[in-house]
């Protein structure tokens, strides 16, 4: 793993800066009407790193990787993919974009009308005109990193979670993009295949130079494997730093996040009446 | 007067969001139009659809024509046999399905059987973020998913109206001619001299185009809308039935006032 120039993980925390940066987030807010779910977040991804996306359940997370793929359109502030603004581009420019992008999504999305090798095959039969057989050298190329070329025929019905899982993550690399982005990628996996599938983010992105954004809750596998980690709550910026920075961190929020501490600064409980209220009806 | 200008407010929001609906909507249409001319470059997409919505209907279609048939037969025999002229029951069998009843019950069969198909499948896609996840490839879900399946729509009414029609004429043709036994020849003769090809069959095969025009957008309009949630895709099932069903309805007394009648 690459080690980064010092960053401490303070509440606005300063960013690496020894590689170009390959996706930047600049004062991003988003919110559906008066709710607002992301608050003037500033995140820097270098080209070449694995960044983690960390916090709590519904955090904002999952949205700020929304925003950087345009499936959102932010309330304020921009985002800029390799020089560009996401935003600011037509239907066509943002494919062309996409093209260069890898997303898994939260569940996998695989196409369940397609066997697991169609749906790896996809793209690559939508955007090149690659022969039949060099397609399906690639796609078997690709599931067998995942450990599935022998489940290429059966159906995503057929696949357990996990496995649609590995699935939807060698579809995310089958046309080999400079950005992926990783939605809770070891949800559901069992812990041969979590620690199969964390290194195999890693070698993808070494391999391809790629930058990988990676929304987890997984701190241990997670850690093994980033070289930075931001750490986002109630849609705000709370720290960022190098998994040693971070385990380093006095910060309440970060310290009962990683030590997944009941007691903190982030309450269990949504909040409402106490539960002697409640009962008393 | 607050109460008054509240009700004012209340309208007015309700038009802006039916107004937004229809635009909304429109553009949608206008857009699913253009992507479908596009799909004819791609025909294998078409002729997937064209399998999964005209064979999976033909079963009910073909059993429901031929009970319409027998029934028209009787009804019409019945009817007929007052007035003395029981021999122009295969030009009224005839008549009555290539007019109307082929293209208008095949319309209803089809918003029931492809139609709530149509929509539960986009749905189901969308709630299982399978269209997201086209669009995160640089794949357009409305050429590649939803235009495929509108030009599908569209080959098949018109093809399973006609596959109505004629075994609903069979139908009248077994009750009328082998069941009640009025005289083959009179019953085949008259309906040939009754039925014109381009007022009659012509404007039956129009009716069944633009059922499958209305029928296919408002399957994939409502099913592309849908809430992503198990609810939503079942509320957005039974809404496809219900609009497409009046649609039809709606849109067969027009058209039949313009191509029939004098007003």
């Amino acid at each position: 793993m690459r080690q980064h120039a010092g960053t401490a993980p303070v509440a606005t925390p300063t960013f690496p800066s020894d590689r170009p940066p390959y996706v930047t987030v600049e004062s991003l807010s988003f919110g559906y009407g008066d709710r607002m779910i992301l608050s003037d977040l500033d995140l820097v991804f270098r080209r070449g790193d694995v960044v983690a996306l960390m916090g709590g359940s519904g955090s904002g997370k999952t949205t700020i990787l929304r925003l950087i793929s345009a499936q959102l359109k932010p309330t304020t502030g921009r985002v800029h993919v390799d020089g560009q603004d996401v935003h600011a581009l037509d239907r066509q420019g943002l494919y062309a974009l996409r093209k260069r992008m890898g997303m898994l999504f939260q569940f996998g999305a695989l196409f369940t009308d397609m066997s697991v090798f169609d749906n790896v095959a996809f793209a690559l039969r939508e955007h090149s005109d690659l022969s039949d057989a060099m397609i399906r050298d690639l796609v078997l190329m690709k599931l067998d990193a995942v450990g599935l070329r022998g489940a290429s025929k059966l159906m995503p019905s057929e696949v357990s979670g996990g496995m649609a899982r590995r699935v939807a993550l060698a579809r995310a690399t089958a046309l080999d993009p400079p950005l992926l982005m990783y939605d809770e990628p070891f949800a559901g996996l069992d812990p041969i295949s979590l620690g199969t599938v964390a290194h195999l983010i890693r070698r993808l992105n070494d391999a391809l130079g790629a930058t990988t954004i990676l929304v987890t809750h997984d701190v241990a596998e997670t850690f093994a494997i980033v070289d930075y980690a931001y750490m986002i709550g109630k849609g705000r910026l709370i720290a960022g730093g190098t998994p040693a920075e971070l385990r380093a961190s006095t910060d309440p929020q970060v310290h009962q996040f990683l030590h997944g501490e009941r007691d903190g600064p982030v309450p269990f409980h949504y909040p409402g009446p106490s539960i002697a209220e409640d009962l008393a009806g | 007067m607050n109460r008054a200008l509240d009700l004012i407010a209340t309208l007015g929001a309700a038009t802006l969001a039916w107004l937004v609906g229809v635009g909304h909507a429109t553009g949608f249409f206008f857009r699913l139009c253009g992507q479908s001319l596009l799909a004819l470059r791609r025909p294998r997409l078409i002729v997937e659809q064209v399998f999964f919505i005209g064979n999976y209907s033909l079963s009910i279609i073909m059993v429901s024509g031929l009970f319409v048939g027998f029934v028209l037969g009787l009804q019409g025999y019945y009817t007929l046999d007052r007035y003395g002229s029981s021999e122009a029951l295969g030009m009224l069998v005839a008549l009555s399905l290539v007019r109307e009843l082929g293209p208008v019950i095949t319309a209803l069969l089809f918003a029931g059987r492809a139609g709530t198909s149509l929509t539960a499948g986009i749905g189901l896609m969308k709630a299982g973020e399978q269209l997201a996840a086209m669009e995160m490839m640089a794949v357009d879900p409305m050429a590649r998913v939803l235009a495929p399946r509108f030009v599908a729509a569209l080959i098949c009414m018109p093809l399973l109206a006609a596959l109505f029609s004629a075994v609903g004429i069979i139908g009248g043709w077994l009750v009328g001619v082998q069941m009640v036994g009025i005289d083959a020849g009179a019953f085949w003769s008259q309906m040939q001299g009754g039925v014109d090809i381009w007022s009659d069959i012509g404007n039956g095969v129009i009716k069944s185009i633009v059922f499958g025009f209305i029928c296919g957008f408002l399957a994939l309009y409502i099913g592309f809308e849908a809430k992503p949630t198990p609810e939503g895709v079942s509320r957005a099932t039974t809404r496809t039935v219900v609009v497409s069903s009046l649609a039809v309805l709606g849109s067969d007394f027009l058209l039949t006032a313009l191509m029939y009648g004098r007003i």
